[in-house]
């Protein structure tokens, strides 16, 4: 068991290294950094004073180990666009992505657990059709149009709910619904499968010879050993999740750490641009180390190795 | 010991009774071949032009609205041009593009997959480091961070999607690989002295080739989301082509006061997604009649 964590721990700071290099080289893919930092209405001149500032005259190596060794402590460089440390500008956005992810996270279990198990009780009927159909159209369906939709109907129509912005809580209905679907299908789809390959194992028959009632046996037994793969999975979507919240941010105008990227990439303010992904990766490597490490605990057969 | 979850190769599972899926099947084999019809002759039908601007006729209602302008059937957009013609042309985009992408991601997947899964060791250590690496990207923003940098294009959309991609070609190829390597055809190959090459394009590549069928299909729907979620961004098609997520994006500041210029290439879009998926669908219930062995 702690063999498996140490290893899987070192892929994940091997991992997050690659990713760091990846970032920093995402980000010198437009050519003359220092160009497009200055703007189109720069002289020649103002371009040469915006690479000695931002230290863009030194060799690439150079800066590659300097930016590293610094993002290693926290330290990201100053925004560019924002006047302010990229730490603090990720440290004052993060809260709202992850809570965001949260919200989404638990939507999706509260709705895809219940029909995922109703599903797999009700295998072939009308009811297990219907809820395939569902999973169906909520994974072709894109999120920002489902954003669009809830704004017309929740916001203008209902106006029950804010349309955009960040100030309380019923700022996170709507994106958290629509985060929501994006995890919906796979779940449901798993909690389904899992649910009728526990029914039909062996220890769901003894049970049923042992005359245990059907509720027992079915949320006591089958349950637990179907949850193990969705818990797992859970966390992985979450990783997902938070990595695929820009599209919804942007959308609603919520100021968390996709939004960020998003004004930063449209800003060309590369250090938070790096930032940004390299902050999104770890915690998706994170959250999957916790799901190898959840499904080690839960799952008995997999502790040793 | 086992793999990373995040890396497990997807188990088939069959949706419903036979019946129901190849209904299913049916549907989306029919949603796609509508929609390739449209991308490829549509605009010959349409008479209007996808690009011709008319400003004393802006944000015609379609033909079931009151309204409605004769000759344009599905309205006119913000500028007044042709709705049914843009969302003609945007299949065009959107099928281009999600098969460009299939096929820059399928290269760089499967030949990563079918190397890790066949030689095992090292390579293969490589080869899940690769996906791991991947899988921890944050693929939208990636995307987004390198369009916004280097100008947005058809050309670099593909690219950078296909580049991003990969990743389910990759596990499957590779699970595939595993389980046929040691088949007695591959041994018997060795035997009569086949090469390397020969024996991983001949032997292995067509006995795992259903398998990537069904990712293919996966990839393309999730390819042609990621575009419209570009362009819908402002970073992926530049106008005035009409992608549809690029419709959706210009038809946001009128959708309260006319929300069907967002719900036609939304529902477009939708539909077509569902189709392939459906397609998807079909060929793995196909192959689980034949599961691997």
């Amino acid at each position: 068991m702690l063999r498996l964590i140490a290893r899987r721990l070192a892929l994940g700071v091997l991992v997050a290294l690659t990713v760091m290099t990846l970032a920093f080289l995402l980000t010198r893919l437009s050519g003359d950094l220092a160009v497009s930092i200055a703007g189109p209405q720069a002289t020649q001149a103002d371009v040469e004073i915006i690479r000695k500032a931002y230290g863009l005259d030194r060799p690439l190596y150079v800066q590659f180990f300097a930016w590293t060794g610094r993002a290693m402590v926290g330290d990201f460089g100053q925004s560019y666009f924002f006047k302010d440390s990229v730490a603090n500008l990720i440290q004052k956005r993060l809260p709202i992505t992850l809570t965001l992810g949260l919200v989404g996270l638990s939507l999706a279990l509260l709705i895809s657990l219940p029909l995922g198990i109703l599903a797999a009780l009700r295998e072939n009927t009308w009811i297990d059709r219907g809820v395939t159909l569902f999973t169906m159209v909520g994974q072709a369906v894109p999120s920002f149009w489902l954003a669009l939709i809830l704004m017309i109907v929740l916001g203008l129509q209902l106006g029950i709910l804010p349309i955009s912005g960040t100030g309380t809580w019923q700022h996170f209905v709507m994106p958290g619904i629509v985060l929501a679907f994006t995890a919906i299908p796979a779940l449901t789809r798993l909690t389904r499968s899992g649910m009728i390959e526990a029914m039909a194992s062996d220890y769901i028959r003894t049970a049923r010879a042992k005359g245990l009632s059907r509720a027992r046996i079915i949320f006591k037994h089958a349950l637990r050993n179907a949850a193990i793969p969705v818990v797992s999975i859970a966390a992985v979507q979450l990783g997902f999740m938070l990595g695929g919240s820009i599209v919804i941010e942007t959308v609603f105008a919520l100021h968390g750490v996709g939004y960020l990227g998003w004004e930063s990439i449209a800003k060309n303010d590369f250090p938070v641009v790096q930032a940004v992904v390299l902050v999104l990766a770890v915690f998706y490597i994170g959250l999957t180390l916790l799901a190898d490490i959840l499904n080690a605990l839960l799952d008995p057969r997999l502790r040793t190795g | 010991m086992s793999e990373p979850i995040a890396i497990q190769a997807p188990q088939p599972s069959s949706i419903g009774s036979s019946r129901i899926g190849a209904a299913g099947f049916a549907i989306g084999i029919a949603i796609v071949a509508i929609v390739l019809a449209a991308a490829l002759v549509g605009n010959a039908l349409v008479p209007q032009d996808p690009f011709t601007q008319d400003l004393g006729n802006r944000l015609k209602p379609p033909f079931w609205m009151e309204g409605t302008q004769p000759g344009h059937w599905l309205g006119t957009d913000q500028l007044g041009r042709d709705y049914l013609a843009r969302l003609v042309y945007g299949a065009r985009i959107s099928l281009l593009i999600g098969i460009m992408t299939v096929i820059t991601s399928g290269l760089i997947g499967i030949t990563l997959g079918v190397l890790g899964g066949f030689f095992g060791g090292r390579v293969d250590d490589f080869v899940l480091f690769a996906i791991t690496t991947r899988l921890s990207i944050p693929v939208v923003l990636v995307a987004l961070a390198v369009v916004g940098l280097m100008g947005s294009g058809l050309g670099l959309v593909v690219a950078t999607l296909g580049l991003l991609l990969w990743d389910r070609f990759a596990v499957v190829a590779r699970a595939t690989t595993m389980q046929v390597r040691n088949h007695d055809y591959v041994s018997a190959a060795w035997c009569a002295g086949a090469s390397m090459p020969h024996i991983l394009i001949k032997e292995i590549l067509p006995n795992i080739a259903s398998h990537l069928a069904v990712v293919a299909t996966l990839e393309m729907a999730l390819a042609i989301l990621l575009e419209a979620a570009l362009s819908f961004l402002g970073l992926g098609v530049p106008p005035p082509l009409p992608s549809w997520g690029l419709m959706i994006a210009e038809g946001k500041d009128y959708m309260f006061f006319s929300p069907w210029v967002i719900m036609i290439p939304g529902v477009a879009l939708a539909v077509l997604v569902l189709g392939i998926n459906l397609v998807g669908d079909g060929l793995r219930n196909l192959l689980g009649a034949e599961r691997l062995r």
